[in-house]
């Protein structure tokens, strides 16, 4: 007896890891199970199990044409916000400069500024220069949510970089350009890639600027949300899993090229 | 010559574009806050005529939900903290090679949309789900009680919502902690809590920084988890910003509302960050 609360006092925070990862995890394996629910009824209970919506993701009506969307304007998103966030982060992780610290506000703010805040404000602006929401101001404003993530994720990584790499490469005859072509870049290079992946997730999974721009667009967490009174179709359900295993799969990837990397 | 022009070169486009789409609109909306009905009907069409009282107006007709906005986002911040930071914990020090395998873990969620995961715990502690009846049968909840359609399922849909928020900053300033300061206190004979109390926690005050801000600024705007998981008697300030928008389509309201939000915010942040003595945000 006494070994085996010995043994708990000494894994309780190992315990306690495997109980929160559940705890994460359990809107997810419900999602993922009720992918194979036959819910031709309704997707509320369980009815029976089938592949057919795996078969047939596009079977309900709209969700595909939202997938599309959302995949369109997150990828048109990540494009934008990647550039213009590594360009500030060289900017303010590279140079001394005069207003240095306003630029550093200007990007902190709206980090600071609730979601509603941004999506209504916006949305007010488009519609005093008459503009419809629909596909561009989507985009825009996922640029702009998006923008301030990819500078601080970049930022950090071009911080911790290693002065004496550069001073190296110039030492052996590398012009400026050069350096930063072949040293300087490829050390970033993991930063904007984790920022580019970050801004993808964070612009998919937007609903509440997007709800505010989109008009009458309609994006996959947009569907999610109107269909969700009724109850979401199982096609949903897989599109939500399918989407978890693919970023799950290019997370992974990505670990064992970096570690390929680091150890040749 | 091109040494001192090259950052504000790199900086002009994103700086043009924060200007255009973020700046201009925040003025935009407080021009809008003052404005009053053209001939006072409802027209949909309004004119400036710098009409403060309209923020009183806003804040004494929805002051319950805006208490609420900020009652509901900071428990949700607290209870984030209380499970985020013994998991941060055990994956700093305890995580071993497992460490990059466990950070993918906190955030993969992430990645089923998260209104697919909210909807999904709305099903679960619903009346078909698994979680009432067992509850009921035990006696812990009575028969009539729902989970859900409650404030406890809206603070608990937004503190599951935001903990990988609070997760990821809290690890990165526990991993940074040498373990070999926590031994040290400990060979000054301090007991696990007093060494948590005057080493740990203090040494990993940024990352509680971060995080509380990262989950307390998305919670207070929510109004997701309000309208999939609430009922009409827990509304928060979202809920009416975007019902004035969309529905009503009473645009100086929902913009008083929202700069009253964006301000009282920005005010407890910069408070809270001067009392926690951090300012490495940026």
């Amino acid at each position: 007896m006494r070994k085996v609360s010995r043994w708990f006092q000494r894994n309780l925070i190992r315990i306690y890891a495997v109980v929160a990862f559940t705890y994460l995890f359990i809107p997810v394996a419900y999602t993922f199970a009720f992918s194979f629910n036959d819910s031709r009824k309704s997707n509320l209970v369980w009815q029976g199990f089938t592949l057919e919506n795996w078969q047939n993701p596009c079977g309900a009506p709209e969700i595909c044409t939202a997938l599309g969307n959302s995949i369109k304007i997150g990828f048109l998103a990540t494009l934008f916000s990647t550039i213009l966030g590594t360009m500030i982060a060289f900017a303010i992780g590279r140079y001394h400069f005069k207003g240095r610290s306003t630029t550093n506000l200007l990007i902190f703010l709206p980090m600071a500024t609730p979601e509603i805040v941004l999506g209504a404000s916006l949305l007010s602006l488009f519609l005093v220069f008459q503009i419809n929401p629909g596909f561009w101001p989507t985009v825009i404003a996922h640029v702009l949510f998006c923008v301030s993530f990819v500078v601080v994720t970049v930022k950090a990584r071009i911080a911790s970089l290693d002065p004496r790499l550069e001073q190296a490469a110039m030492d052996l005859y590398a012009n400026e350009r050069e350096t930063f072509r072949r040293v300087t870049l490829p050390l970033v290079a993991p930063g904007i890639a984790a920022a580019a992946l970050l801004a993808f997730s964070l612009s998919f999974d937007d609903f509440i600027i997007t709800n505010f721009n989109s008009g009458t667009m309609t994006t996959f967490p947009k569907f999610v949300y109107t269909s969700a009174a009724r109850g979401i179709p199982a096609q949903a359900n897989v599109i939500g899993s399918a989407m978890f295993f693919l970023a799950l799969a290019i997370v992974i990837i990505g670990q064992v090229v970096s570690r390929k990397r680091k150890v040749s | 010559m091109t040494k001192i022009r090259t950052p504000y070169l790199l900086l002009l486009p994103g700086m043009v574009f924060l200007l255009t789409f973020f700046i201009l609109p925040l003025i935009n909306l407080a021009q809008t806050s003052t404005q009053t009905p053209v001939g006072g009907g409802d027209t949909g069409q309004y004119e400036q005529t710098l009409r403060f009282q309209n923020y009183f107006d806003a804040f004494i007709e929805n002051r319950e939900q805006f208490g609420r906005s900020f009652l509901y986002a900071t428990s949700a911040t607290v209870l984030a903290l209380l499970i985020a930071y013994p998991l941060a914990y055990a994956i700093a020090f305890k995580g071993g090679k497992y460490k990059n395998f466990m950070l993918v873990l906190v955030i993969a969620p992430f990645f089923t949309s998260f209104l697919l995961r909210t909807v999904a715990w709305k099903q679960i502690l619903g009346e078909e789900g698994f979680v009432v009846q067992p509850l009921r049968t035990l006696g812990i909840i009575s028969e009539s009680t729902t989970l859900t359609s409650s404030a406890f399922a809206v603070v608990a849909g937004m503190t599951y919502n935001f903990l990988p928020f609070m997760t990821l900053p809290l690890y990165a300033s526990i991993d940074r902690i040498d373990p070999r300061t926590l031994e040290a206190s400990g060979d000054l004979y301090a007991n696990g809590f007093t060494t948590f109390r005057k080493v740990t926690l203090p040494l990993s005050m940024p990352g509680v920084v971060a995080g509380t801000l990262l989950t307390f600024i998305p919670a207070a705007g929510d109004y997701v988890n309000a309208a999939i998981l609430g009922s009409p008697t827990t509304k928060m300030l979202g809920n009416v910003i975007e019902s004035r928008y969309f529905r009503i389509v009473d645009y100086p309201t929902a913009a008083a509302l929202s700069f009253t939000l964006m301000i009282s915010i920005l005010i407890l942040v910069t408070f809270y960050v001067r009392k926690a003595g951090t300012e490495e945000l940026v």
